[in-house]
């Protein structure tokens, strides 16, 4: 059940170049959320900006009723979260959508992570260690200084694979070249990032005939499965048809997507 | 006695004013999490054309300076799918339930509007005739006044339910359309519907929305559509369902002192689930607070100001 909440900022800080790491207290949503889902985010208590963005979980805090929200400055709206100050107040709507899959244990499981997209897997790769899980993250962006948080994952017990774009650190490439690079294959993937790298990443794996859940991003209206705008192709039957990100994704099979 | 927010709008009586505006609610259920249905005087549903749709290929929403486009391409599953699967979920929900119908020829209109009638629980239709029209190389039915009123008239023959016209302001007199299309039949007419527009995306160089062309809402708009209200109120003597921008009592209540007997809550839905139930309290407090003891002596108290007697 989604919550609307008005809920303090305790904590802002920049974490990367116009990427900002924002700590609210959000009691029933942290204890709701599960990895993958997000929240619907008003930016302005005014009309302009008019609707919500909507940001992943990257973390949560059950003991103390904490989400954390991790994002890039991209246009008006994030700009303006950025600027959130501590004690002010965030208007947010969920948690929305379904989730990342977690498997009985214990796997072999990776995660990919390419630039901002890295956002909802700490949640995750927290969750999936707490359940008995082997874990393996590669984590892909331009430059060293994009790899957000990287700090943060180094403390997680799993194995941690940096790869950037100009080869400032980890390998020089993408996640996607790191996942290819892989000694051993994994029982299942997930990952987040830009719909480019999560197309070339669906390739990969259709190659090697792995299950995947990729998180999906659109353009998003209402976040609650009414306006349809927020529509990616899926495949059904022997066609396929318009599903809705906010409400059948964010979190959706790699394998049914269809990558345009 | 009807409480001081009840309306009569035609054959029709709600609770309150509050009718939550087709497209941007769902089939309803969508916001059952967060609204009462005892809190909304009506809900109009996402519309249905007489075959399933895909829509328009994303992206379909763009942010506006105070508003949105969208270039949702009537996406839906069709009006047998909704016959079937999600009427029969609605019944259990104690509020007036409007099918919004939109048809690609005159006859479609005809045949949705009979299909319906013979359906239980359908408080009223509501017409989009914001839809093009095919036999007439596209254009929208309710940007002609003829083709307007035809579509009208089609499903006025198809049933005895109320009838309630969306008119849509992308044409040249708007007043003019109503009054053909409460003489083909319309018990009601409710506007605006979205405004033609368009977004650049500057990165590409290209149309930001999949389908090139959106339909623009939001607190943007709302000038435009209290003037079409404006105008509408002195043309017609049906009720009208004034919508356009609305997002808090105060703007409901400018849209019934123009000639808005109910309005419509569109856009704002999107951005506060409960936009509809809050605006239904602030304009229940707004006439407490008031003593106003029924809602209708203001529809259209404006055109009664003073300075507005040998306005030319």
């Amino acid at each position: 059940m989604p919550y609307i909440a008005d809920a303090p900022v305790l904590s802002r800080r920049e974490v990367g170049p116009g990427c900002f790491l924002v700590e609210l207290e959000a009691p029933a949503v942290a204890q709701d959320a599960v990895p993958g889902q997000f929240v619907h985010v008003r930016v302005s208590t005014t009309l302009d900006p008019f609707l919500r963005r909507p940001l992943s979980i990257h973390r949560v805090d059950t003991r103390r009723g904490t989400i954390s929200l991790l994002f890039q400055v991209v246009g008006r709206g994030t700009a303006l979260l950025a600027g959130m100050r501590p004690g002010e107040r965030l208007n947010i709507l969920g948690p929305l959508g379904r989730g990342f899959t977690v498997l009985p244990p214990s796997r072999d499981l990776v995660l990919v992570a390419g630039g901002i997209g890295v956002a909802p897997l700490f949640f995750l790769a927290e969750r999936l260690l707490g359940a008995g899980h082997r874990v393996t993250l590669l984590h892909g962006a331009r430059t060293q200084a994009y790899l957000l948080l990287a700090d943060e994952f180094a403390t997680l017990p799993l194995t941690y694979l940096q790869a950037t774009d100009d080869g400032s650190t980890g390998i020089r490439g993408t996640a996607v070249d790191a996942f290819a690079g892989l000694e051993r294959r994994p029982d299942f993937v997930y990952a987040a990032g830009p719909m480019p790298m999560l197309a070339a990443l669906a390739a990969a794996v259709r190659a090697v005939r792995l299950g995947a859940e990729f998180s999906l991003e659109e353009r998003m209206g209402c976040g609650v499965g009414a306006c349809m705008c927020c529509s990616f192709k899926s495949r059904e039957g022997e066609g396929w048809a318009y599903r809705r990100v906010c409400v059948e994704g964010p979190v959706y099979p790699a394998e049914k997507v269809v990558w345009e | 006695m009807m409480a001081a927010t009840a309306v009569r709008l035609g054959p029709l009586v709600l609770r309150n004013p509050v009718i939550a505006a087709s497209g941007t609610f769902g089939f309803l259920l969508e916001y059952m999490p967060y609204v009462d249905p005892q809190e909304l005087g009506a809900v109009v549903l996402k519309t249905v054309t007489l075959e399933p749709r895909t829509g328009n290929p994303p992206p379909r929403i763009a942010e506006t300076p105070a508003g949105l486009l969208n270039a949702v391409g009537l996406q839906n599953p069709g009006v047998d799918a909704l016959i079937e699967h999600v009427l029969p979920l609605l019944r259990e929900y104690s509020v007036p339930v409007i099918v919004s119908i939109a048809g690609f020829t005159v006859e479609e209109f005809y045949i949705l509007a009979a299909r319906l009638s013979a359906v239980p629980g359908i408080a009223a239709l509501e017409l989009n005739i914001s839809c093009p029209n095919v036999e007439a190389g596209g254009t929208a039915f309710g940007v002609d006044p003829d083709m307007a009123a035809a579509a009208v008239a089609a499903a006025r023959r198809g049933t005895a339910l109320p009838l309630i016209a969306k008119l849509t302001p992308n044409t040249a007199d708007i007043a003019a359309v109503a009054r053909r299309v409460v003489k083909a039949g319309a018990d009601v007419v409710a506007l605006i519907n979205t405004l033609k527009g368009m977004a650049i995306d500057l990165v590409h160089r290209r149309p930001l929305l999949g389908n090139v062309f959106g339909g623009l809402s939001g607190p943007a708009i709302k000038p435009v559509a209290l003037r079409a209200v404006w105008e509408v109120y002195e043309a017609v003597d049906v009720p009208i369902i004034g919508m356009g921008g609305i997002t808090t009592w105060q703007d409901a209540v400018e849209f019934i002192l123009a000639g808005a007997t109910a309005v419509g809550v569109g856009s704002a839905n999107l951005v506060n689930p409960r936009a509809t139930a809050e605006i239904a309290a602030g304009i229940s407090r707004y006439l407490a607070e008031n003593h106003v003891e029924d809602l209708s002596t203001l529809v259209g108290a404006a055109h009664r100001w003073e300075g507005n007697r040998g306005r030319a």
